[in-house]
């Protein structure tokens, strides 16, 4: 019996149409470049990992121990544009090295994921049998968890910690990129050129590598982009529960917990690690959507 | 129907096996020995190793999981650490704000979801489509723990409108499942969007348009019901991110429900909680997923007769 669950989980998924080979990266750009709203989203991400990387210099205070006591929850000023925090803290520095932190969590935890994932993917729908449904039942059950519960699981097993965290939103990104990677090797692995590189004699490693991966690969970008938007929630949710990075780092979720309690008197404290997850993850999304939009076979016609 | 009712049943029992196998294994995946665990951190030799005789660590882990299940079936999860009351009493207790929360998410979440989708699919690329499809980005972007910071900021501090905290009557339920609803709404909007856009392309919907029915019986009758088939399985797969995301909101909103036991526990190294908590949750989880199967079969019952 087919399992419908999957099937429709796959339908959700960017998967590859037979019909239609990958387009080349010029055609690609092409069709990307003329949706304005993905550009200014992929603009947007590269200041991000800008900001990230350069994150320690563009602080104009010390984001975890440099206290102003006479300004204490004061709101936006020309001295500190994001105002200060209960303790005295400049928030525009902690928003600034938080999305250090979180594009890291993001973009680990996914790449994790879809290593591991596209692996066991590729393995899965290359030979079938029952290496793949041992690997398709290992994914199902990994499903039956919901994805937070599994990571809070994983916390309580290793203790809190950002790389804990990152582990626990690995962990659940790998049934997804799995499935999604063993859907699209199951329709290229009867493609001409995998078939003739087969009949030379190319070992099976070198079939996976070099004709089934690039092949998939474009579907595995479009999920990868839109995944890291799920992981920096996941691990922005776990430190605002008090699971993930501790206070007093920077991370916007441990941010917004320790504004909550101050929420009456300082609203600014909230207001901006909320705009920054917000915008951080709705760049990721819409890029995503971009992606798959420029790498759609369907909406070409 | 019958027939597929129980086949889904019995192939339930495996992964449920596995998930009592795993959740079972916790404690003793555990760094350290869990019989010291469980006596708390200033037992002496003599107390731990009356725990573990009691709990019956002392016995081979295929005995141990036997008494598991036997006692899982007798419904006794065991003893919470931290107030010494059985765990399924915790539970109980807990139980329906949780449900009651989900629920009301879900229903709100459902309706809008497939509303927006549907508009959104009739007008494509006017301005109810990007409107829609605006608000379901943003929606999917937005962490629930921030939404929910947010919602109460406005209408509880600043608006004085409804409650901040609790779940003592009808309006304490508004914010939370405003907030835990969003991003399956958000969801729900692509999904149906999507599914609609296709059938809308199919040639019976030519068809019915073709021979002079209206355009709204064209939409409902023939459309519809044609593109909820894929949207019903994806609220099953939603429902698993509300479970999880009811943990995130109870804490935002201090509900006094499973979600808000299941971190105070962990915060206290309450295992046996943790342990039950985790196993609900997940049986749960499959036990909706159970429910989607057989709604999927009765919409579209080509499925049944395979």
């Amino acid at each position: 019996m087919k399992n419908w669950r999957r099937e429709a989980a796959l339908k959700s998924l960017p998967t590859l149409d037979q019909a239609t080979p990958q387009p080349p990266i010029r055609e690609f750009w092409l069709r990307f470049r003329q949706q304005p709203v993905a550009v200014a989203a992929g603009l947007f991400v590269v200041i991000l990992f800008i900001i990230a990387i350069f994150a320690p210099w563009l602080t104009p205070f010390d984001a975890e121990n440099y206290f102003d006591y006479d300004r204490i929850d004061q709101g936006p000023s020309l001295m500190h544009w994001f105002g200060v925090d209960a303790l005295g803290r400049d928030i525009f520095s902690r928003v600034i090295l938080g999305t250090r932190i979180s594009l890291l969590a993001g973009v680990f935890s996914v790449a994790l994921g879809s290593v591991i994932g596209t692996v066991l993917g590729l393995i899965a729908g290359y030979f079938e049998g029952w290496t793949d449904r041992i690997i398709m039942r290992i994914c199902d059950i990994l499903f039956a968890f919901p994805g937070i519960l599994l990571a809070i699981a994983v916390v309580a097993l290793m203790g809190p910690g950002m790389s804990n965290v990152v582990i626990a939103v690995a962990i659940f990104s790998i049934p997804a990129f799995a499935r999604l990677v063993r859907g699209n090797t199951l329709v290229l692995k009867q493609l001409t050129w995998v078939e003739s590189a087969r009949s030379i004699g190319a070992s099976t490693t070198h079939i996976l590598l070099k004709h089934i991966l690039p092949g998939t690969f474009s579907s595995i970008m479009v999920f990868f982009t839109l995944r890291i938007g799920v992981s920096i929630i996941s691990a922005a949710s776990l430190s605002f529960i008090g699971l993930g990075a501790q206070p007093p780092t920077p991370e916007w979720g441990a941010m917004l917990n320790e504004a909550r309690s101050d929420m009456v008197m300082a609203p600014h404290v909230a207001l901006f690690p909320i705009l920054a997850i917000f915008l951080t993850v709705l760049a990721f999304n819409l890029l995503g959507d971009g992606l798959r939009d420029a790498l759609d076979p369907k909406l070409r016609k | 129907m019958l027939n597929y009712f129980l086949k889904r049943l019995l192939g339930m029992l495996p992964t449920l096996l596995i998930v009592a196998i795993l959740v079972f294994l916790f404690v003793h995946l555990l760094p350290g020995d869990p019989a010291r665990l469980l006596a708390g951190p200033n037992a002496d030799g003599a107390v731990v190793a009356m725990v573990r005789h009691q709990l019956g660590l002392d016995l081979p882990l295929p005995q141990q999981f036997w008494h598991y299940i036997v006692r899982l079936l007798q419904g006794d999860l065991g003893q919470s650490m931290s107030s010494q009351r059985p765990v399924s009493e915790e539970i109980a207790s807990r139980f329906l704000p949780t449900l009651l929360l989900t629920l009301c998410s879900m229903a709100w979440s459902c309706l809008f979801g497939l509303f927006i989708g549907v508009a959104s699919a009739v007008w494509r690329n006017r301005w109810p489509d990007k409107l829609g499809m605006l608000i379901a980005v943003s929606g999917i972007s937005f962490p629930a723990f921030a939404l929910g910071i947010l919602l109460m900021q406005i209408f509880s501090v600043q608006l004085g409108w409804l409650p901040t905290v609790g779940a003592d009557s009808w309006r304490h339920y508004i914010l939370p499942s405003l907030t835990l609803g969003a991003s399956v709404a958000s969801v729900m909007a692509r999904f149906t969007r999507a599914s609609f856009i296709e059938v809308l392309g199919e040639d019976y919907m030519r068809t019915a348009r073709a021979k002079g029915l209206s355009p709204r019986r064209v939409i409902f009758k023939h459309g519809l019901r044609n593109a909820l088939i894929p949207v019903i399985t994806m609220m099953g797969l939603q429902f698993g991110l509300l479970l999880g995301g009811a943990i995130v909101v109870e804490v935002v909103f201090n509900w006094p429900g499973l979600g808000r036991l299941l971190i105070d526990s962990v915060e206290n190294r309450d295992y046996p909680v943790i342990q039950a908590l985790v196993l609900l949750f997940s049986c749960e989880f499959i036990v909706i997923n159970l429910v989607v199967d057989i709604l999927y079969a009765v919409v579209n019952p080509t499925i049944r007769y395979r």
